[in-house]
């Protein structure tokens, strides 16, 4: 998926391939749409490898082509989505995909942002508490001597 | 002669930057006003030689002087005047340039608006701001100089990135550089008030309408880097969780966040600690996007100094200024004891719930972004997260917080009436539930989120109107009364209520492209059609042309609906001679129920083309949203009482707070 924003920046990639952007290809689609409607749900969570940051579905480069192919062919094979994706994993690794698996080396990946909500929640609730508190204490002792002072100052003043 | 003009001007500018830098902070620590006077001109002074500069090298590019090294790499005799002017920016070293020019800038405004602001303060922010010049000028000069000379000058130019060639590109990264380094207000405010150890209301007066501005910019920027992606790419996306993209939204999430806080630490006194951290955190993130955009560790096609040297210079920079401040945060932050209390259900409650949604969507975004770095780095093993992952984790997030954001503005500062603001939003709610059931029963078997997610758009936008209708009594009290209301409304409330609309706005959108998309691929032959969306599409065939410095094939075809032509498409793909790259250009009819989007693919065996066929449902509302937040944003810096130094209003009886 790249392509965007700072776009200062493409600058200097003066190599790109000269190729039109067509990505999917009207010759690779299946007859059947229900199959053909789960290559792309896969194809999108795929990554194309040589193109950075793109998933084969967007992806004009000639190798995610032969990746939409080839989910295509395990597809009609009767292979079941997990299967598929499996079958890639092990043949080109992990990071062909663009959504990281559930294991110990992404645990941090996946538990950050509940875990943060939950540490925010909780210190919310602690300043709250502790403001309370303050509060109450505050009102319980009242003024104090050098507070008097300053308001019958004031007091004085006007 | 004129680029040696501005390269001296780039190295004098350095020089006062150091003179900014130093002698205020020092006149402030010895109270001495002539010291703590230097700042003003030397901040003004810094920004006229950095525009100097700017505009020397801004000359060699419209004359096309290729004996500069910068302008030979990228730019072209050839090319039109409007790209020779941002090829400027449109590369490394000048768009560091445009960094610092911008910087400057803003350090400039506080120098002339900020007469007002109290004599050590304001020598502590210019001090700051001068920091934050003297690291980015000492990168230009050592490591990304545009001044450089080669000799012998070549004859001509390697152009500029065809698909940067297009004009909201042009002035993608000057809004975008504005928002980025206009959070380095809130940085300096911050670091200052840390410095005299003075926080209160007005600090959060001053830091508000220069955060407001530096968030609008900031939202029109990533809002035409994104509509510039949706025409020019060619696939009809409008986002890609590309890190490039991450880099700029994480402190436009961070500074929404801020402006949410600052509202309270200027009304109430309260949540000093948080808003001091997150006016530094926000500009931290500025700087982590530079870093990551400008170094070349992501591994995307916007990275594209692989230059190690400048990496770890820029790494520098960011541990000093993010460490610094957090470390003067540290051992600061207890001077800055909490003032007013509030209950959990207040206004102030809503603005927490709001900054706590905010800032961990943030740290999603942050932590998607920099966690397949951080574990190549530690382990070696290689992951990608892209766009199913931040789905799953930002997306969520944002649920709460659309449903949340109406109650806010209901609420009382410190004790709030849930039931109360309840009954208010009572018309928006059966309003967002006839069109949830409406939607249900034309959308037929589509996705059963959608309708939901419609929901929520609408109850956003209804939400905000109720307030503007309870505040002014509408229905309640006669006319005249109501219109008298009306235009005593202060602007911020307008401006508040205006941007929470652009939000819901942009969530009808969102939810309506991503879920009713429809899309076609498909061979034609000259002669045959294509249905999609209701239209009718014939294709006539392809025709070559030539453009000033490309050659194009443009195919044209005739769209009609209902029998009746509707318009003509020219979808294209273009050959650009330097650099030699191809680009495609989508053929589209806007209409306001949603885009009709044609991109033109290679030509196959049998002498037909493939083609892309999208229909985009309400996809422009999308970028309508944003307009529409940036002029929120416009209406309450507009406001008197957020004008920098604009003495209290005397004004009573409408007051911002809803509890009338």
């Amino acid at each position: 998926m790249a392509r965007i924003i700072t776009l200062v920046l493409l600058v200097f990639i003066m190599v790109l391939p000269v190729t039109s952007v067509t990505a999917v290809e009207p010759d690779e689609i299946l007859k059947d749409p229900a199959l053909e409607s789960r290559a792309r749900d896969i194809s999108l969570e795929l990554r194309c490898l040589v193109c950075q940051n793109q998933s084969i579905d967007d992806s004009n480069a000639p190798l995610a082509k032969d990746l939409r192919v080839l989910v295509r062919e395990r597809l009609i094979k009767g292979e079941t989505n997990a299967q598929v994706i499996d079958f890639i994993v092990a043949r080109y690794g992990e990071f062909v995909l663009l959504k990281p698996r559930f294991a110990m080396h992404t645990l941090l990946l996946w538990i950050a942002t509940p875990l943060l909500l939950l540490i925010g929640m909780f210190v919310m609730y602690r300043s709250y508490k502790l403001r309370k508190g303050d509060a109450r204490s505050r009102a319980a002792k009242g003024l104090s001597v050098k507070e008097q002072r300053e308001l019958k100052k004031l007091l004085k003043e006007t | 002669m004129i680029a040696e003009i501005g390269h001296f001007s780039l190295i004098l500018a350095l020089g006062v930057a150091l003179a900014q830098t130093i002698l205020p902070i020092w006149g402030a620590q010895q109270r001495d006003n002539t010291l703590m006077r230097i700042g003003a001109p030397a901040a003004q002074a810094q920004f006229c030689l950095l525009l100097l500069a700017f505009f020397g090298l801004m000359i060699a590019y419209v004359t096309s002087d290729f004996s500069l090294l910068n302008v030979f790499q990228n730019s072209h005799s050839a090319k039109p005047l409007l790209y020779k002017i941002s090829g400027v920016w449109g590369n490394h070293e000048g768009s560091m340039l445009l960094w610092v020019l911008i910087l400057a800038l803003f350090g400039c405004a506080v120098a002339m608006f900020g007469r007002n602001l109290p004599p050590d303060l304001k020598a502590n922010v210019l001090g700051v701001q001068g920091s934050i010049s003297v690291a980015f000028l000492t990168f230009i000069v050592t490591t990304s100089n545009p001044f450089t000379r080669i000799d012998p000058a070549p004859f001509e130019g390697q152009g500029l990135n065809p698909i940067l060639q297009d004009p909201a590109l042009s002035f993608h990264p000057p809004f975008l550089y504005m928002g980025y380094v206009g959070f380095s207000m809130a940085f300096s405010f911050a670091v200052a008030a840390l410095i005299t150890g003075r926080v209160d209301p007005a600090w959060a007066r001053w830091v508000r309408p220069w955060t407001l501005a530096a968030w609008m910019c900031l939202t029109l920027g990533i809002a035409m880097g994104s509509w510039w992606a949706y025409y020019e790419l060619g696939w009809g996306g409008w986002w890609f969780w590309d890190p490039v993209e991450n880099a700029s939204f994480m402190p436009w999430l961070a500074g929404t966040a801020l402006l949410h806080t600052a509202l309270v630490m200027e009304k109430r006194d309260s949540l000093k600690v948080w808003t001091i951290l997150l006016a530094i955190l926000t500009f931290s993130l500025s700087l982590m996007g530079t870093f990551l955009v400008r170094s070349g560790v992501l591994t995307s096609v916007h990275a594209f100094a692989v230059d190690p040297e400048r990496g770890v210079f820029i790494l520098g920079i960011m541990v000093i200024f993010i460490g610094g401040a957090l470390a003067l945060f540290a051992s600061r932050a207890q001077v800055l004891r909490q003032g007013g209390i509030f209950a959990p259900v207040s206004r102030e409650g809503a603005l927490v719930l709001n900054n706590l949604l905010i800032s961990t969507a943030c740290a999603a975004v942050f932590i998607g972004t920099l966690y397949p770095m951080a574990l190549e780095a530690v382990t070696g093993a290689k992951i990608s997260v892209g766009p199913p992952f931040f789905n799953a984790t930002f997306g969520p997030l944002m649920v709460p917080l659309l449903i949340a954001m109406p109650f806010g503005p209901f609420l009382a500062w410190k004790r709030g009436d849930i039931l109360g603001a309840s009954q208010r939003l009572s018309v928006a709610a059966i309003v967002t539930m006839l069109v949830i059931i409406a939607a249900y029963a034309f959308s037929g078997s589509g996705p059963w989120l959608a309708p939901l997610g419609l929901g929520l758009g609408i109850w956003v936008i209804a939400g905000a109107l109720s307030e503007i209708a309870f505040r002014v009594k509408m229905f309640k009290a006669p006319w005249d009364e109501v219109f008298r209301r009306l235009r005593n409304l202060p602007r911020a409330a307008y401006g508040t209520t205006t941007a929470h609309i652009g939000i819901g706005v942009m969530v009808l959108g969102i939810v309506a492209t991503t879920t009713w998309q429809s899309e076609k691929i498909l061979s034609l032959k000259p002669g045959q059609s294509a249905s999609i969306a209701g239209y009718e599409l014939k294709y006539m065939g392809v025709e070559p042309h030539k453009g000033a410095n490309y050659s194009e094939q443009i195919a044209l075809l005739v769209v009609s609906r209902g029998g009746e032509e509707v318009t003509r498409l020219f979808p294209s793909k273009r050959l650009y001679v330097a650099p030699k790259t191809a680009t495609t250009e989508a053929g589209i009819h806007a209409a306001w129920t949603g885009d009709l989007y044609s991109v033109l693919g290679d030509e196959l065996k049998d002498g037909a083309f493939a083609f892309r066929l999208y229909f985009n449902p309400l996809v422009r509302f999308i970028w309508i949203g944003t307009l529409i937040m940036f002029f929120g944003g416009l209406m309450s810096l507009t406001d008197r009482r957020l004008r920098v130094g604009a003495p209290k209003p005397a004004r009573v009886g409408v007051r911002p707070a809803a509890a009338e």
